[in-house]
């Protein structure tokens, strides 16, 4: 007979899960967590390679000499910018003109639900620029797009230059087989939300624009420039996207070569790379790389103007030039050349980019962790909540082993009744959406019975009902008819465990880093609690400890202590608030899903687990 | 006067003897494919043409070469160079030229028309510059070049592979008595047949041979990439692969009168410069490479048999012909003149009012009326 179906066999098995339970647990998270840790160490990893055929290597050569050029288009875009008080598309349009390019504009404007302290807007309106540069022989099906944010103050003038000054001489090339845009967007990301949305036909976020009238084809790569400077020590490479989406790998791959090939230092993460993997300093700067792509991953907030493109299958990555006190400078002739040499490779290709991986991690420029080899660190967590669902399905379906606790339950049903089951699933789940709705909906309310701003309204109406759901547990158990009985419980948790399972298992799918944070946190603590009276502080405690929040906290924390900034805790609360607040911000202006997945999923299975805790 | 007579009918007797009685022991054919499209498979367009214009400059008329080209280089959109196709950096050789005739081109490229081709099973419409026309006197140069998985199957399928492997999208059957009969009656097609071959793992193309009196030359064994040679930093493709290349080097030095013989084009691209090791098989062939010319293959020679059996004309010729045919014949044998050079009977040739008519379908030369002997 099988395994399964044979009495004996299967009651072998099972009393082996059910012993066995605990050191397994404990041994499936530690192999995950050491999996995952030993992802930065050098040997495990791969080089990086480039995977498209077409691109080939970097054999071109660069002939941009007009350094000189972009610094005077610098000099000009920052008077008329200060002259104008914003963007100056007149200017803009006229300049482009001149060059050749076919200029169109596009003004856009969004409210913003509540005031965004950060940047300090509320009502934004603004006008992107954008100017195509047509293929002399190729069909307008293909192009391909260059970008600089307008952002204020004296902030990527030089950008918006250097894209100017190579405008001008990628017109006077022939070999151009699809077309160019350059774009100069205002407002940052909800300039280039407008533009791209407005640009596929498409009204995700409520934006109100201008129609698009002149468009280039499908764009097939996009960069994004940032200079704030005229001359650089090195370029940074921005890669994660909106929810955590990460550019194909092969563009990242091409930004490196040409990196070699011109001679500028390349950062990633802002580190530069290490020689010396086999000491510690070197492992725990790549593992510290590794983290920080995580950390930002996980936060679903583009990193860049290029995440927006990403969610249309447009590979993009942003460039970032950072002139620190290291002795020896580019200027940006050289910078031109590296953009010049990638768009020559860009333009050889000729399908989208999908040779090479799109769901990775880079613990620094030349090695790369692929899906397949950091996905087994995730499985093994979930194989823990699995060994728990088994060992609690075990004992409700056999009821003479439940009887631990002296309390005999043995007149129950045999199983508990799905009312009783529900009901705490529905309340919890009910918070998630007061969690979700009310900080938004509720902020003229608040606005007029606290002396508090609205931002600081909508984030503390969130804290608020957060803390309050807290305190359910006290109160539902009243409704409730299975209140305090051990099957209910079991059941209970037996169902959070699965949720929590499926929950993690699709967000990891999907963006590795926030399922893995969640993961490692959530699960160690939701097998191992059970509403013991003894001990229902600690496990109260324990529970709080991995919830989102601070969760949130944690990593705010962990992020600072990486890039070398730590922060007080009275700081790292600012900047707790803060992110809340982006983070209720980010899904209302670019469909960023972090706050719903955590708000009307995350939370409610959490809420769950403090339901077990306080069961009786 | 009368000598100049006999010597003016003596001119007309021997062209007309030449052009009647002699017999084509070699006219060349050649075939030259490459099967690479896209803009970073210049290189092998690029081969194809270099081999191409060396054909060309040693005599093949372009009624006797079908070429294949996969892509069109010269017109890509990314060559910052249009109209161009270039052999050596720093823009040295254009092999594309002024007059290129593409036989077949872009998407006609495929293992059903290389094979159609070869065995002269074309539909009746297909035009004359599309054809292989070859007969069991001629020799055949077959030049390939590209990504080898193309030709893995074409090959195996004409010289005796019995199964076959799928091609992308192409479906070839797999009787061995297709393939047989297709062996046998490529064998009626050709007197003799070279088979060069530029790709990686180029061995393998020759290995299942057994047809008789081919010789095969690859760039590579089995087991080796042939690799590509140099990159032109302006245009950003590898231009040649190094076989080609070299191969390339020594038929420059050909001309059509050369004597280099088939020893030496295998001593072409040695290890050390190839990288690769370039092969050749010569168990089926007949005769001795060391006495098959390169320019049997490479070049359109015609070798001229001269007889001395007569020709009686034709009746309604004047009587005075007849007068002169008679005296001619009492005078002493004749001897052979030194060899005169082609330019000299052509010249006469059009002096004897030969008409060239060329139709719709192809170049080729007809005589539309009879000769006719012009005295001074």
């Amino acid at each position: 007979m099988g395994l399964l179906s044979d009495p004996n066999r299967r009651r072998a098995l099972t009393s082996l899960v059910t012993r066995l339970n605990t050191p397994l647990c404990v041994l499936c998270y530690l192999v995950g967590v050491s999996w995952f840790m030993g992802l930065a160490f050098e040997p495990f990893m791969l080089r990086t390679y480039m995977s498209e055929n077409a691109m080939g290597s970097t054999m071109v050569e660069e002939k941009f000499v007009f350094g000189e050029r972009a610094i005077s288009y610098t000099r000009e875009f920052a008077g008329q910018k200060k002259k104008t008080g914003g963007m100056p598309v007149d200017w803009l349009v006229k300049t482009m003109k001149s060059r050749g390019l076919e200029v169109y504009t596009q003004s856009f404007s969004q409210t913003l639900p509540f005031p965004d302290e950060v940047k300090e807007r509320y009502m934004v309106r603004g006008t992107n620029v954008y100017g195509i540069l047509r293929a002399p022989r190729g069909p307008r099906t293909e192009s391909i797009v260059l970008s600089a944010p307008c952002s204020e103050g004296n902030n990527n003038n030089q950008a918006v230059g250097l894209l100017l000054a190579l405008a001008s001489y990628f017109r006077s090339q022939i070999y151009w087989a699809k077309d160019i845009i350059f774009l100069v967007n205002e407002h940052d990301l909800i300039g280039m939300e407008a533009w791209l949305e407005a640009y596929h036909d498409v009204n995700m976020t409520g934006l109100t624009s201008s129609p698009i009238q002149g468009r280039a084809g499908a764009i097939q790569a996009a960069l994004s420039l940032e200079l704030s400077s005229d001359v650089i020590t090195s370029m940074d490479v921005a890669l994660e996207g909106l929810n955590g989406q990460l550019p194909n790998l092969d563009l990242v791959n091409l930004f490196y070569a040409f990196c070699q090939k011109t001679g500028v230092l390349c950062t990633i993460q802002g580190k530069l790379q290490r020689t010396d993997w086999d000491t510690l300093p070197g492992y725990t700067h790549s593992l510290s790389t590794m983290l920080l792509m995580v950390l930002k991953q996980g936060s679903g907030h583009p990193q860049g103007d290029h995440g927006l493109f990403l969610r249309y299958h447009i590979e993009a990555v942003t460039m970032r030039g950072i002139n620190s006190f290291r002795q020896y400078k580019f200027d940006m002739t050289t910078v031109g050349k590296l953009i010049e040499g990638m768009f020559r490779k860009l333009n050889n290709l000729l399908e989208r980019f999908h040779q090479s991986y799109f769901f990775y991690l880079m613990p620094s420029l030349t090695r790369f962790v692929s899906i397949g080899y950091y996905m087994p660190a995730f499985g093994f967590l979930a194989l823990i909540l699995v060994l728990r669902a088994l060992d609690l399905w075990v004992q409700l379906s056999d009821p003479a082993r439940a009887l631990e606790d002296g309390v005999s339950e043995g007149e129950q049903d045999s199983s508990p009744s799905l009312l009783s089951l529900a009901t705490p699933v529905i309340i919890c789940h009910l918070t998630g959406l007061a969690l979700y709705f009310l900080p938004v909906l509720s902020q003229e309310m608040a606005i007029q019975h606290f002396p508090v701003s609205e931002t600081e309204a909508v984030v503390l109406t969130a804290i608020a009902i957060y803390v309050a759901g807290l305190a359910l547990p006290h109160n539902t158990h009243r409704v409730l008819s299975g209140a305090g009985t051990e099957r209910g419980w079991r059941s209970l948790k037996l169902f959070s465990l699965l949720y929590l399972a499926v929950l993690l298992g699709c967000t990891t799918l999907i963006n590795f880093s926030l399922g893995f944070i969640l993961a490692v946190t959530m699960i160690p603590v939701a097998a191992f609690i059970q509403p013991h009276r003894s001990s229902k502080v600690l496990h109260g405690v324990a529970l709080i400890l991995v919830s989102p929040a601070t969760t949130l906290l944690l990593s705010i924390y962990l992020y600072h202590e990486l890039i070398e900034y730590p922060v007080s805790l009275l700081e790292c609360w600012q900047h707790f608030l803060t992110a809340v607040s982006q983070g209720i911000l980010d899904h209302h202006l670019y469909g960023s899903l972090l706050y719903p997945l955590i708000a009307l999923f995350i939370y409610p299975c959490w809420l769950q687990f403090w339901n077990i805790v306080f069961w009786k | 006067m009368a000598a100049r007579r006999l010597l003016s009918w003596y001119l007309t007797v021997f062209t007309l003897l030449c052009l009647f009685c002699y017999r084509i022991t070699v006219a060349t054919d050649e075939i030259e494919v490459c099967t690479s499209r896209f803009w970073f498979n210049y290189r092998h367009v690029a081969n194809t043409l270099s081999v191409y214009r060396s054909v060309k400059r040693l005599g093949i008329p372009d009624s006797h070469i079908v070429l294949m080209l996969a892509d069109d280089m010269a017109c890509n959109h990314r060559n910052p160079k249009p109209a161009t196709v270039f052999s050596h950096k720093n823009m040295e050789l254009n092999v594309y030229g002024d007059d290129v005739e593409v036989d077949y081109r872009g998407y006609e490229v495929t293992v059903e028309n290389f094979l159609r081709v070869l065995t002269g099973r074309l539909p009746p419409s297909t035009p004359r510059s599309k054809r292989l026309l070859s007969d069991d006197r001629s020799n055949i140069l077959i030049y390939m070049t590209a990504w080898w998985n193309f030709y893995n199957v074409i090959l195996r399928l004409l010289f005796g592979q019995r199964k076959l492997k799928q091609l992308i999208g192409e479906n070839l059957s797999s009787k061995p008595i297709a393939s047989w009969n297709i062996t046998i009656s490529v064998e009626k097609r050709y007197n003799e047949l070279l088979f060069i071959i530029d790709t990686c793992q180029g061995a393998s193309m020759y290995e299942r041979f057994y047809s008789p009196n081919v010789m095969a030359l690859a760039s590579s064994q089995i087991g080796e990439d042939s690799l590509s040679h140099q990159p032109d930093l302006a245009i950003g493709v590898h231009l040649m692969d190094r076989y080609t290349f070299y191969l390339l080097e020594f038929l420059e030095d050909i001309h059509p009168a050369s004597q280099a013989n088939m020893n030496d084009l295998f001593k072409v691209c040695p290890k050390s410069l190839c990288v690769s090791t370039p092969g050749h098989r010569i168990d089926l062939f007949q005769r001795n490479p060391r006495s098959v010319l390169i320019t049997d293959f490479f070049g359109s020679v015609r070798k001229v048999e001269i007889t001395t059996e007569t020709v009686k004309l034709i009746p309604n010729i004047t009587e005075k012909n007849e007068k002169l045919t008679e005296e001619v014949m009492l005078t002493e044998p004749q001897k052979y003149v030194q060899q005169m050079p082609v330019a000299e009977i052509i010249h006469q040739s059009i002096q004897m009012c030969w008409t060239q008519h060329s139709n719709a379908n192809g170049h080729y030369q007809k005589w539309s009326q009879p000769f006719k002997i012009k005295y001074d």
